[in-house]
């Protein structure tokens, strides 16, 4: 089948199996691999995208589900070689080790500033606590969390 | 929480450094293995057996080889090679023949066009098994079938013993082991199977070179050691195997035995388009090795002041069905059984077997961690049945230099156990949080529908230790390969692999300290260029590749000195102190030392446990941990609240459930690892006493928080409950006594 999608501001067009997880379309029909494969049902959240601007795991959501929208994913949110804040952020904080939850956490934390901007240590933990980390313990990642409210 | 204000990419030892890798990885461009795509590229799969122990009667894949997109299904009838791999001893085959041995195993390959066409031919894959009575009971493993022909680890130079399925067995006697103490506290303690859960599932990407050989880009520990396994099951010579690290989403441990590299090679070579395979969670968790489940059973004699007389502790590992480095293992729970801690006394007996249980191998804390929950947990018996202060029993107790461990071995370097104590115990603990509160901050979080009246506060204590880099006579090596430009720039080559620890830093950090200049390039990763790194793991790879590149650094410069020519290319293998094998008959040193090092490790944990519901929060830890000298505190910091969260997920969440031998939650919605609304703040403190044989004296800082942590945390727990709580991860059932 064919899809027609918008993402990160730019229309793309693919075919695609109708199994296919919008993840899946991502990173292996479209060449946007930064959305992380790492339990692919729902539990870990380093697919997290913005669909129609909601926050989702892009490894729930079938790649056909997608068509006629719009999907930003964390390829989308610097501009050329100026990260976005909270990417800034997480470089500064130390907030990254292998990365390859780092995808998700950017996003949902753009998510999470989105709708709050000042959020407490509280509502930083509530809100990130679909994304599983491994290599961190997550104190880092709650300093880059408050550093880019902050910035 | 940050102590550390960084800004700087570019450093010398000692400067907190930001990664040169998180622009990429923040911005999704940074490459993981399963993120390389080749062109023609087909997607490998990997048929693995629904039985923890059967015959295998007849495999059928004809079915399979009929079916849309289907480029190849290999059995074992199509190894090339050596039909049996292994990281120390070469027990596991490429692909099942004749029999399998746990759930999970590898029994036959295809390669497809889209991923799930490989998944369905796999499906399609006829496979007659006769099932076979399974092994899942380590304890009497001893008295069951060998599960094994011959013995794989026997001739190795271990201790003699002729019962079946033994992988290793050890004894350390030290002094008079029938002494008596004026006081004995003794204790059973188990440890539950954990799991690395890396957030990258394994994969990777072999690609055909067309003359027979092949180019296999993967996520891995040890790239040498990957490619003296992969060639001779391949038939090839180790040149023809060319390993390139690709970006590694997490490791700990679970890296360091082969995933993909052999079967994608082999679907590679077969069909002569590239392969990639890409695991998904659930077969990430049957597919790769875990922690050793442990029973162990202590006997702890003191003086009627404190003082350790003699330790008695017995061991039981569970290897599963292969060897992988079960044997390391053993002996590092042994040699480390007692802890950091003075005695005259002991016996310390350690067994690793074959089990059909998952195999288990390295994970991060390698036997210590094990140990470390079961000895310390003695030690606060202790300190009760004395009624001395428990930290000040540790004090008493403390190791340090020119002390003499239960292998004979003195401790010659740096080796500050009780400022370490004393340093973790000096770290304010927060004042209790009054009830009702928001019930995100009572155990069970906001699942937690009561006002906190079962809610109990309990403050614990406890120290680890563990060696830094090989030991027992491995000859461990790291090469560094410098070439200097004429342009005065300089590149590095180093086969270090990075697994997120930061070792590019420090490889980058310390050429740049040893030239004198900014413009340093760390080269890819690979077995093409240079030597081997040996393996990131055992808390090793920041000594010994800290210590290659300064060796190259220095060796480049003299000579460019000595020749005056204007590009150098020099490589150097740097190697640290010998060891020497554990006698195998009394598990004492048979040269100045078997092992190289050691790194410690206190922390102070406060945790509530609700009573009534069996929940816990851990609420605040503080820790003080040995580093020798910090070369990044930034990023040393980042291994220390890691490793921490991982040894607090063994405490309370993280187990590796099997039934019959059967994996029954290899998955994240079953096997839990912590959460952001798991982890309490960490508060660190570096204790900087060089280590003298290290390069900047700097030892290795990835474990020993893990050693510590699920020992502390359950001290908590006991003191909140005053529950025995002798086994890890601790259930509700436990805490509230069904």
């Amino acid at each position: 089948m064919k899809i027609t999608l918008t993402v990160n501001g730019e229309r793309r067009e693919t075919e695609a199996w109708g199994g296919e997880s919008l993840l899946y379309v991502l990173r292996e029909r479209l060449d946007l691999p930064g959305s992380k494969n790492a339990c692919e049902q729902g539990e870990c959240g380093s697919c997290s995208v913005l669909l129609d601007g909601t926050l989702v795991c892009s490894c729930l959501v079938l790649g056909a589900q997608a068509d006629g929208h719009e999907v930003t994913t964390v390829e989308g949110l610097a501009d050329g070689d100026r990260l976005h804040k909270v990417q800034e952020a997480y470089v500064q904080a130390g907030a990254v080790q292998c990365g390859f939850c780092t995808p998700g956490l950017v996003v949902a934390t753009v998510d999470l500033l989105e709708s709050n901007p000042s959020p407490s240590d509280d509502e930083i933990r509530e809100a990130l606590s679909g994304n599983l980390c491994r290599c961190t313990g997550y104190a880092k990642i709650f300093d880059a969390v408050r550093q880019a409210a902050a910035s | 929480m940050s102590t550390v204000a960084a800004t700087p990419t570019v450093g010398r030892v000692g400067d907190s450094v930001l990664r040169l890798d998180g622009p990429p990885k923040v911005k999704g461009e940074f490459a993981y293995s399963s993120d390389l795509q080749a062109a023609g590229m087909l997607w490998g799969h990997t048929l693995r057996s629904p039985y923890p122990h059967a015959r295998i009667v007849e495999i059928d894949i004809s079915q399979a080889l009929t079916m849309a997109g289907i480029h190849a299904v290999l059995t074992h009838e199509d190894v090339p090679g050596a039909r049996t791999y292994g990281l120390e001893f070469p027990d596991q085959p490429v692909l099942a023949s004749d029999r399998v041995r746990y759930y999970g195993e590898p029994v036959a390959l295809v390669a497809a066009e889209h991923p799930e066409q490989a998944r369905r031919a796999a499906a399609a894959i006829r496979v007659v098994y006769e099932e076979l009575p399974v092994v899942s009971d380590m304890e009497r493993a001893t008295e069951m079938e060998p599960l094994h022909e011959g013995r794989p680890t026997a001739g190795h130079g271990y201790r003699d013993d002729p019962r079946p399925n033994v992988v290793r067995h050890m004894v350390i006697r030290h002094g008079d082991p029938e002494i008596e103490g004026e006081v004995t506290v003794s204790g059973v303690y188990d440890v539950g199977i954990q799991d690395q859960a890396f957030l990258g599932p394994e994969s990777g990407l072999a690609v055909p070179d067309g003359e027979g050989g092949v180019d296999i880009y993967v996520a891995t520990q040890w790239l040498h050691v990957d490619r003296d396994q992969v060639a001779p099951c391949l038939g090839l010579e180790p040149e023809q195997v060319r390993i390139h690290l690709a970006g590694v989403g997490g490791a700990f441990g679970g890296r360091e035995d082969l995933s993909m590299q052999l079967h994608g090679a082999l679907l590679a070579l077969h069909t002569s388009r590239p392969i990639k395979i890409v695991y998904n969670r659930e077969e990430s968790f049957v597919g790769h090795i875990h922690r050793h489940p442990a029973r162990m059973w202590c006997e702890h004699r003191a003086t009627r002041d404190g003082r350790l007389v003699n330790v008695r502790m017995r061991i039981l590992l569970d290897g599963g069905a292969y060897a992988s480095s079960s044997t390391a293992v053993a002996s590092n729970a042994a040699s480390f059984a007692v802890g950091p801690y003075r005695v005259d006394n002991a016996l310390i007996e350690a067994t690793a077997v074959y089990t059909n249980n998952p195999p288990c191998g390295a994970m991060r804390g390698f036997g210590a961690v094990q140990t470390c929950f079961a000895a310390e947990a003695q030690m606060d018996l202790l300190a009760a049945a004395l009624d001395i202060d428990p930290i000040e029993l540790r004090l008493l107790n403390a190791l340090g230099p020119g002390d003499t461990l239960p292998t004979g071995q003195v401790v010659d370097g740096s080796c500050p156990v009780a400022e370490t104590i004393r340093a973790a115990a000096a770290i304010p603990i927060p004042a209790a949080e009054a009830l009702p509160r928001d019930p995100i901050r009572l155990p069970g979080g906001a699942g937690n529908t009561t006002r906190g009246e079962g809610v109990q506060r309990g403050v614990g204590f406890a120290v680890g230790f563990k060696n830094i880099c090989y030991s027992e006579g491995f000859d461990d090596s790291c090469a560094a390969r410098v070439v200097l430009h004429a342009d005065g720039s300089a590149e590095v080559h180093c086969a270090a692999a990075e697994v997120g620890q930061g070792v590019v830093g420090v490889i980058l950090q310390v050429a740049r300290t040893e030239l004198g200049i900014d413009a340093v390039t760390l080269m890819p990763h690979t077995t093409a260029t240079v030597g081997s790194a040996g393996s990131a793991s055992a808390s090793r790879m920041t000594w010994m590749a800290a210590g290659a590149v300064q060796d190259a650094c220095r060796a480049a410069l003299e000579e460019r000195e000595r020749t005056g020519s204007a590009e150098v290319d020099v490589e150097r293998v740097h190697r640290h102190p010998r060891t020497t094998p554990l006698d195998p008959e009394t598990g004492q040193i048979t040269g100045e030392r078997a092992h190289v090092a050691l790194a410690c490790s206190a922390m102070r944990v406060v945790a509530e446990v609700d009573v009534e519901l069996g929940l816990t929060r851990v609420v605040w830890i503080g820790t003080a941990q040995d580093v020798g000298r910090a070369i990044n505190p930034l990023a040393l910091e980042g291994q220390i609240e890691g490793g921490t969260a991982q040894g607090l997920g063994l405490a309370v969440m993280e187990e590796i459930q099997t039934r019959d031998g059967r994996i029954t939650n290899a998955s994240f919605t079953d096997y839990l690892i912590p959460t952001t609304l798991d982890m309490p703040p960490v508060e660190s403190v570096l204790i900087e006493v060089p280590e003298p044989s290290a390069p900047y004296g700097a030892k290795g800082v990835g474990e020993p928080p893990t050693v510590v942590a699920a020992a502390a945390v359950v001290s908590a727990m006991r003191a909140a409950t005053g529950k025995p709580l002798t086994r890890i991860p601790v259930r509700p059932d436990e805490i509230v006594g069904l």
